[in-house]
């Protein structure tokens, strides 16, 4: 499949609806893997990571799940178009920085993709709709399954799965979920949530990981520890904060309703008009005001049917995806004005928004 | 008290880590304190600036550990915190048990394995005790020593606590390569 062709598809976690969807937008599973008797990426020579890699990438492009898969080598992609397979979450922003040596496999569905060459041999991440962490793991547990009958994993049966960095040992799991929390941001609690599960060995990280900034009260929670529990314990733990959070959220929604109705009618009656008729719009304000649509549709101010179209424009006006969708390399202002047309153009038939 | 690293400026930061059941202590003014980056709360900083102010550790082994297999020297480990191929795990085995304890629930793998892994045999290394026997006589003696660590924790005695706690991993590690 060729570049182009995955940008035209519409990712399958878009189209379908998963568990909770109003409040989880995906979730993801990651396993880390390496082989035996090959030195890991970051200290591999340049000969044996490229070695390496012809060795893999046949054997990853031609599992079942990767049929008409995109498989293409990071040094044969411009800067733009691997920071857009970031924006997308289908590769790493550590994999984006390399080049030679590396590579991504991407199945047509982009629910599986697998990094060749980042931190460990092998990246390989599963993504699913809504809150459904065993059915993204299903999923990639075969792609493991299938993978380990032709390639030796570097195993220990004390440390579990061998990694580059001893924080992904055992498992080389990180099972993570995005959620979206503007009720538990609009009523002041995050903080609470954030130090609530940092206590009990979870993380909660912003849109894009590891040390990025939660926009459009996104975050992501995942697992930290990845030894000593067995897959299905991790998974299940992670499931049952996640859930707890997410009835936290809509607690706060509903006591906003009740106790702030102006001040709901008012943040998303911004956004509306906002999105609607501003010409120059900064990312992270067009992402805030998108939150605050997405919440307004979520308590049926807005009609239903604008939810999923507004996941998707999240991701449509993002630096890269600009400058691939206008086929050329764009400054931060020229960015900021063709955001607020794109977004004037999509919600163009989106109607006010009815009052609380 | 004057500052260990730059024994000029009064010391205001005082940190003590328990490693291998010692106590290390180490006195800062507020600019080193900053220099050496000790608010990063995994610890590793601190960790390699005692290494580095010339602890037993490094004074006991004057030629550097590097893995045969790789070549990965084990400053360059210290200072990633990255190893260089899967053969460094034993080579390094004492560093990353001393990691693992920070970064994990346990420090046994219970999850999922690869695809007809077999367990390798190695040939036991006292012949005429059964290994059986051995991994008996270790399991009640790490569960005496658990025992021990959580009487340790309940009386709040850290110190014995941490040394316990090496003890044990000592023990499960010297366990998983006899029975293995």
């Amino acid at each position: 499949m060729q570049f182009s062709a995955l940008l035209r598809q519409t990712p399958e976690w878009m189209q379908t609806s998963g568990p909770h969807r109003d409040i989880v937008i995906t979730s993801r599973i990651r396993l880390a893997r390496n082989l035996v008797d090959v030195p890991f990426p970051g200290w591999a020579k340049k000969e044996q990571r490229s070695a390496l890699m012809a060795e893999l990438q046949p054997q990853v492009a031609s599992l079942p799940e990767m049929e008409d898969a995109f498989v293409e080598d990071m040094a044969n992609l411009s800067q733009i178009e691997k920071q857009v397979l970031v924006e997308k979450h289908l590769i790493s922003r550590e994999q984006a920085a390399k080049s030679n040596g590396s590579a991504a496999v991407i199945n047509k569905a982009q629910t599986i993709s697998i990094m060749i060459n980042e931190e460990d041999h092998l990246r390989m991440q599963s993504i699913c709709s809504g809150l459904d962490l065993q059915t993204a793991f299903a999923a990639l547990d075969r792609v493991d399954n299938e993978l380990s009958e032709k390639v030796p994993f570097a195993y220990d049966a004390q440390l579990g799965f061998l990694t580059a960095c001893p924080t992904n040992l055992g498992t080389g799991m990180r099972a993570s979920a995005m959620l979206h929390l503007p009720g538990l941001v609009l009523s002041e609690s995050m903080a609470q949530v954030n130090s609530a599960v940092q206590k009990i060995g979870l993380a909660v990280r912003g849109l894009y990981g590891e040390g990025t900034e939660a926009l459009a009260n996104l975050f992501q929670i995942s697992n930290q520890h990845t030894l000593g529990d067995s897959e299905a314990t991790l998974i299940a733990r992670l499931e049952k904060v996640i859930e707890q959070i997410i009835s936290h959220e809509r607690n706060a929604r509903t006591k906003l309703l009740q106790e702030q109705p102006t001040k709901v009618s008012d943040h998303v009656g911004r956004a509306y008009a906002i999105l609607r008729y501003a010409h120059i719009l900064e990312s992270k304000e067009a992402l805030t005001h998108l939150s605050m649509l997405r919440l307004g549709s979520d308590l049926g101010l807005v009609p239903h049917d604008y939810g999923k179209m507004l996941d998707s424009v999240l991701v449509d006006i993002q630096p890269a995806h600009l400058q691939i969708a206008s086929k050329k390399r764009l400054n931060s202002t020229e960015r900021d004005i063709l955001r607020a047309q794109m977004l004037r153009e999509k919600l163009q038939s989106l109607p006010e928004p009815k009052l609380v | 008290m004057q500052c260990d690293v730059c024994q000029d400026k009064a010391a205001t930061v005082f940190l003590s880590q328990i490693l291998k059941g010692e106590v290390h202590k180490v006195n800062l003014c507020q600019a080193c304190a900053k220099a050496q980056n000790v608010t990063d709360p995994t610890g590793f900083a601190l960790a390699e600036m005692l290494w580095g102010m010339g602890s037993h550790e490094s004074l006991a082994q004057p030629k550097e550990k590097s893995c045969p297999a790789c070549g990965l020297p084990h400053h360059v480990f210290r200072k990633s915190g990255r190893l260089g191929c899967s053969h460094c795990y034993q080579i390094f085995a004492d560093n990353v048990g001393n990691l693992l304890k920070t970064m994990h629930k346990g420090t046994q793998h219970t999850g999922k394995k690869p695809f007809g892994w077999q367990p390798t045999v190695p040939p036991p290394l006292i012949p005429e005790i059964p290994a059986a026997s051995v991994k008996t006589d270790f399991a009640s003696n790490i569960n005496q020593l658990l025992e021990a660590l959580h009487l340790a924790v309940a009386k709040e005695q850290y110190e014995e606590a941490a040394r316990l706690r090496d003890e044990i991993s000592r023990m499960e590690t010297a366990a998983t390569k006899l029975t293995a």
